[in-house]
C-alpha cells in the first residue's frame, strides 16, 4: 500500500539527456514545511517532492524544545495572549495578522499532529504536556507559561519522522538527493509565473526539468554563512539564493536570530527547554546575571536579549574559562531522573562534544547563528510577493526560508516548528486549490541551459582558490562583524570583504571532474549561493540604522519607530556581478501590519 | 569568537594539536574497478571528529573524496559509516577516543552497494523500512489529542528515537549474506508503532514479520545494539517483537 509506484518518479520524456518529469505542484525541500505541505498537497493533486537530502536528514530533525501552541493543558492559556508574545518577541516587526494566525492554527497544528502519531509527552491525564520557553508568557508579560508542546528534547525529530511517516503513508513522490538549482519563470498574459524547476541529481551529474502548475520552496535557512552556527553544513540558502537570482525581493535579511546556548566553541544547540524546566544562565561569579537585565522572567527573556546580555557579560569581563570567553548553562540544581526524561539529548551533546557531565558541572555556551527570521516574502496563503503586494501565482514559500512575516526581528523558540507546520499546510492547500484551475506555464525549449551552463562552469573550474578557504573566511568574518553587535564600521569591513571573496570565487579550483556524487562541485555552487546572501544580509544590516530584535547596531542603539517600523524589501538588480553591493542591491520598504498591538518599550 | 581563539597563545595549540594517519577506502565508479584503500595525514585537536578529519582532507587535500554529512552533529543520520571495523557515527565519534598511534581506518557501511567512496545506495534500506507500514494506524478521529498515560507513552519511547542511518542494519552479519533481510532498522520501526497504545495495525505488522525475511532470520549477534549511536536496545527490541509474534499481539 505504501510502496511508491515506478511510474510516477519515472521522467515522462528525455531530451539530449535532460529528464522531464510533469507534477501538478513541484515541491522543494523535504524538511518539515515541505512535507506537511505534501501532506496537504499529494491528497489532492499529483506531487513531486524534490530534496537535496533524503528527507529525514533535513535540519528540522535538529530542532529540540517543542513546539508551541495555546493548549491550555496544563496551565490558563489563549490563542491572543500567544499572539502578543509573538508580536512583542518580534519586537513590533511581526504582521499581526499573520501571527494571530499562527497563534490560532497552532492548536489545531499540534492536535494533528499527535493524530498523525506523534508521541508528545504526556500530562498525568494522558494530555499532550507543555513547558515553558523563552517570551511565552500569560496575561502579556506577567509570568511564564507552558505553551511548548514537546517530546522529551527531540520535539524536531519527531515532527520530521511523524510527517516523513505520513507522507510513506500517502505514497508521496519522492525525488532525494535531487538538488534544485533554478526556478524556470515563463510569462503568460503579460505576467511572470513559475512553469517549473531544473534539478541535479547527484547521484549520476544528470540533470532533470521538473514541469508544475505550482512551486512551493521549502528550503530552510542559510546559517552557513556564519561559522558558529547551530545549522547543518548543507545548510546554504539555496533555495532563497535561486529567488534572489530571479529578481524576487527578499525581505527583512538583516535579522538574523543567535540562539544563547551553542556549545562554546562548536555552536552546536543546547535547546532553550533547558531554561524552560529551570536552567540558569551563570557569568564566571556564579551570578545569575540574566536578574539584572529582564528582571520578570530572568533566564526565560527572548533570545535576542539574552545573547545580548551573554556578549555584554563577556565584554565587561564576567565571562567564564581560561580566556573569559563563554559563561555557563547551569543545570546542576535539577535531578539527574527530570534531565534524563526532559533533556537527554542536549546533556548527552554536552558529554559528547566537551567532556562536561551536565549532572555535576556546568555546560559552558556561548551564543550561536540560528535562524533567518528574513526571506522570500509571502502573504498569509504563503504565496511568494514580486513586490510589497503583487503576488506571483502559482508560487509559494514557507518555513524557515519565506517570511510572511510571523517572527518579525526575533523570532520566540517554539514558533519555528509551529511555522512550518501552519505555514507549509498553507502552501500544500492553497497550491491544491491553485492547480484546480491552472494550466501549466509553458517552458521554453531550453528550460535546462541556464544550469548546464553552471554546471559544466563550476565542474570545468580550474582556478586556484579553495572553496573551503573562501567559505571559512566569508564565515569568520560574519562572525566578527555581524553577530550579535554591528556597527557601520564592521559592517563595511565584512561587505568589502565580501566583496573580495565574489571575486576571488571566479578564480576557485574543483578536484572532482566527475559526474557521479560530485559533492566538490555541490560545495562550490552552495558558496555561491552563501555570499549572495550574506552580502544581502549585509548590506540590509547597513541600511538599518536602528536596533531592533536580532539587529543590533551599537551606533543606532535605540529602536526608532518614527523611521524604522518597516519591513526591508531588496532587490536584485542591474550586473548581479558588479563589484560594489550598491550597484545591484536595491533596498525599500514594506509596511508592517499592525492590528491589535501598538508598539511599546520592550521590557522582560 | 574566532578573534578571541585566534589570541590563544600559538604554544597552547601546538601541545594540543596532533597528527592523525587516515586510511580511507575510496571508489570511484568510473575508474577503479575494487575499492582502495589510501592514506592521508591530518592535524587534528583532540576534540576534533572523525567528520573534522575528513573535512580537512576534502577541504585541503582531495576535493574528489566523497561521503554524506549534514547535522555534524549526531541527530539526522547522514555519515553512518565504518571506523576502525565499527559502525558509527563520523560526527559522533572523536578523535581522542580512537587509538591515534595507528591508523584510522574508515570506510562505508556494508550490505549496501556502494556508489562512491563512503557512500552506499540507500533505497533497498529505505525499501525495508517502507515496507513494515511505519505510520500510525488508527481509526478514531477524536477531536482533541488521543489520551496515552505517561506509562503507555514510556513503552515505545526507545525506539521513536531511530534516525534511519542504517548503522544497526549495516552491522548485521545476516544483512551481509541476505540483502533480503528487513533488518534491525526496519524492526525497529515497526517496534515504535507495535507497542504504541494507539495503533491498531500492530497484527499486521508482526504479520509482516513473521516472514521468513523478518525478525527470525535475527541470530542475535548484539552487533546492532553496539552500533546504534542513539543508544537503542536494538536486540531487545527485536526480541519484544519476537515474543509479540508468539503471541500474535503486542
Amino acid at each position: 500500500m505504501s510502496d511508491i509506484p515506478d511510474s510516477s518518479t519515472a521522467p515522462t520524456r528525455t531530451i539530449d539527456g535532460v529528464h522531464y518529469h510533469q507534477h501538478d505542484i513541484v515541491i522543494v525541500g523535504a524538511g518539515g514545511a515541505g512535507m506537511r505541505a505534501a501532506i496537504q498537497a499529494g491528497a489532492g493533486a499529483s506531487t513531486a517532492v524534490i530534496s537535496k537530502l533524503y528527507p529525514t536528514r533535513s535540519h528540522t530533525g535538529a530542532a529540540q524544545g517543542g513546539m508551541a501552541a495555546a493548549l491550555a493543558n496544563v496551565e490558563d492559556d489563549n490563542w491572543e495572549w500567544h499572539t502578543f508574545d509573538t508580536v512583542k518577541g518580534g519586537d513590533y516587526l511581526v504582521d499581526q495578522d499573520a501571527a494571530e494566525i499562527l497563534a490560532k492554527e497552532a492548536i489545531t497544528a499540534v492536535l494533528e499532529l499527535e493524530n498523525m502519531g506523534l508521541p508528545f509527552n504526556r500530562t498525568p491525564e494522558g494530555k499532550i504536556d507543555q513547558r515553558r520557553f523563552g517570551g511565552h508568557t500569560s496575561e502579556h508579560g506577567k509570568a511564564p507559561v507552558r505553551r511548548a508542546c514537546y517530546a522529551a528534547d527531540r520535539t524536531g525529530h519527531m515532527i520530521l519522522q511523524t510527517l516523513f511517516q505520513n507522507c510513506v503513508k500517502l505514497g508521496i513522490n519522492f525525488f532525494n538527493e535531487f538538488y534544485v538549482l533554478d526556478l524556470i519563470m515563463t510569462e503568460v498574459d503579460g505576467e511572470k509565473r513559475p512553469a517549473g524547476v531544473v534539478a541535479y541529481e547527484l547521484s549520476t551529474g544528470e540533470l532533470h526539468v521538473f514541469q508544475g502548475k505550482a512551486v512551493i520552496f521549502a528550503t530552510g535557512g542559510f546559517g552557513k554563512i556564519y561559522k558558529t552556527t547551530s545549522n547543518a553544513h548543507t545548510l546554504t540558502g539555496d533555495g532563497v539564493g535561486i529567488i534572489w537570482r530571479k529578481g524576487l525581493p527578499l525581505e527583512d535579511m538583516e535579522f538574523f536570530q543567535f540562539h544563547p546556548t551553542g556549545l562554546a566553541g562548536l555552536g552546536i544547540l543546547l535547546s532553550e527547554a533547558a531554561r524552560g524546566e529551570g536552567a540558569i544562565l551563570r557569568n564566571s561569579e556564579g551570578e545569575r546575571f540574566m536578574e539584572r537585565y529582564a528582571p520578570t522572567i530572568k533566564d526565560l527573556a527572548p533570545r535576542d536579549i539574552v545573547a545580548r546580555c551573554m556578549r555584554t557579560e563577556i565584554r565587561e569581563g564576567r565571562g567564564a574559562g581560561p580566556n573569559k570567553d563563554y559563561l555557563y548553562l547551569d543545570i546542576t540544581h535539577l535531578s539527574p531522573e527530570v534531565i534524563d526524561a526532559k533533556l537527554p539529548d542536549i546533556t548527552e551533546f554536552a558529554r559528547t562534544y566537551l567532556g562536561v557531565e551536565p549532572y555535576t558541572e556546568p555546560v559552558p555556551v556561548l551564543p550561536t547563528a540560528h535562524y533567518a527570521m528574513g526571506g522570500i516574502p509571502t502573504n498569509v496563503k504563503a504565496e511568494v510577493l514580486s513586490d510589497n503586494t503583487t503576488v506571483v501565482p502559482g508560487l509559494y514559500a514557507a518555513g524557515e526560508c519565506a517570511c510572511v512575516s510571523v517572527h518579525g526581528s526575533n523570532r520566540l523558540g517554539t514558533n519555528s516548528l509551529l511555522d512550518i507546520n501552519v505555514f507549509g499546510k498553507r502552501a500544500g492547500d492553497n497550491a491544491v486549490e491553485y492547480v484546480k484551475t491552472a494550466e501549466f506555464a509553458p517552458l521554453p525549449d531550453d528550460a535546462a541551459e541556464f544550469v548546464k551552463g553552471l554546471i559544466d562552469q563550476v565542474r570545468g573550474a580550474t582556478g586556484t582558490e579553495r572553496i573551503a578557504t573562501l567559505r571559512r573566511e566569508l564565515q569568520e568574518s560574519m562572525d566578527d562583524n555581524a553577530q550579535v553587535f554591528r556597527t557601520e564600521e564592521t559592517l563595511i569591513a565584512v561587505t568589502e570583504k565580501i566583496q573580495e571573496l565574489r571575486e576571488r570565487f571566479l578564480n576557485i579550483s574543483v578536484q572532482d571532474k566527475g559526474k557521479r556524487f560530485n559533492t566538490d562541485l555541490l560545495e562550490a555552487i552552495e558558496l555561491g549561493f552563501l555570499l549572495d546572501l550574506a552580502e544581502v544580509v549585509v548590506y540590509s544590516a547597513l541600511s538599518r540604522q536602528e536596533s531592533r530584535g536580532g539587529h543590533f547596531r551599537e551606533d543606532f542603539p535605540k529602536r526608532d519607530d518614527e523611521k524604522w517600523l518597516v519591513h526591508t524589501m531588496a532587490y536584485l538588480s542591474g550586473d548581479a556581478h558588479s563589484a560594489d553591493a550598491g550597484d545591484h542591491i536595491k533596498l525599500s520598504t514594506k509596511p508592517v501590519v499592525i492590528t491589535n498591538y501598538q508598539p511599546m518599550e520592550r521590557k522582560y | 569568537m574566532s578573534t578571541v581563539l585566534e589570541e590563544r597563545p600559538a604554544a597552547a595549540d601546538a601541545i594540543q594539536k596532533f597528527t592523525a594517519t587516515m586510511m580511507i577506502r575510496r571508489f570511484d565508479p568510473d575508474v577503479d574497478t575494487e575499492p582502495r584503500w589510501q592514506e592521508f595525514s591530518v592535524e587534528m585537536l583532540p576534540t576534533d571528529r572523525v567528520l573534522d578529519a575528513l573535512h580537512q582532507i576534502k577541504w585541503e587535500q582531495d576535493g574528489s573524496l566523497t561521503f554524506r554529512r549534514s547535522c555534524a552533529h549526531g541527530v539526522c543520520g547522514s555519515d553512518a559509516m565504518r571506523i576502525n571495523g565499527r559502525n558509527r557515527l563520523a560526527c559522533k565519534t572523536l578523535m581522542k577516543d580512537l587509538d591515534i598511534s595507528k591508523p584510522v581506518y574508515v570506510e562505508a557501511i556494508k550490505g549496501l552497494p556502494l556508489e562512491k567512496d563512503l557512500v552506499v545506495d540507500m533505497e533497498p534500506f529505505f525499501a525495508s523500512y517502507r515496507e513494515v507500514q511505519p505510520f500510525l494506524q488508527s481509526s478514531s478521529k477524536p477531536e482533541k489529542e488521543r489520551l496515552q498515560s505517561a506509562e503507555q507513552r514510556a513503552r515505545f519511547d526507545d525506539t521513536t528515537k531511530c534516525i534511519l542511518c542504517a548503522a544497526c542494519t549495516s552491522s548485521c552479519p545476516v544483512f551481509w549474506t541476505d540483502g533480503q533481510y528487513f533488518g534491525p532498522a526496519a524492526i525497529v520501526n515497526a517496534h515504535r508503532f507495535i507497542f504504541d497504545s494507539r495503533d491498531e495495525a500492530s497484527e499486521v505488522r508482526l504479520d509482516i514479520l513473521n516472514d521468513k525475511e523478518g525478525v527470525w532470520r535475527c541470530r542475535t549477534t548484539f552487533n546492532c545494539t553496539e552500533a546504534c549511536p542513539r543508544g537503542i536496545q536494538v536486540t531487545q527490541a527485536i526480541a519484544e517483537v519476537k515474543a509479540a509474534v508468539l503471541r500474535g499481539r503486542p
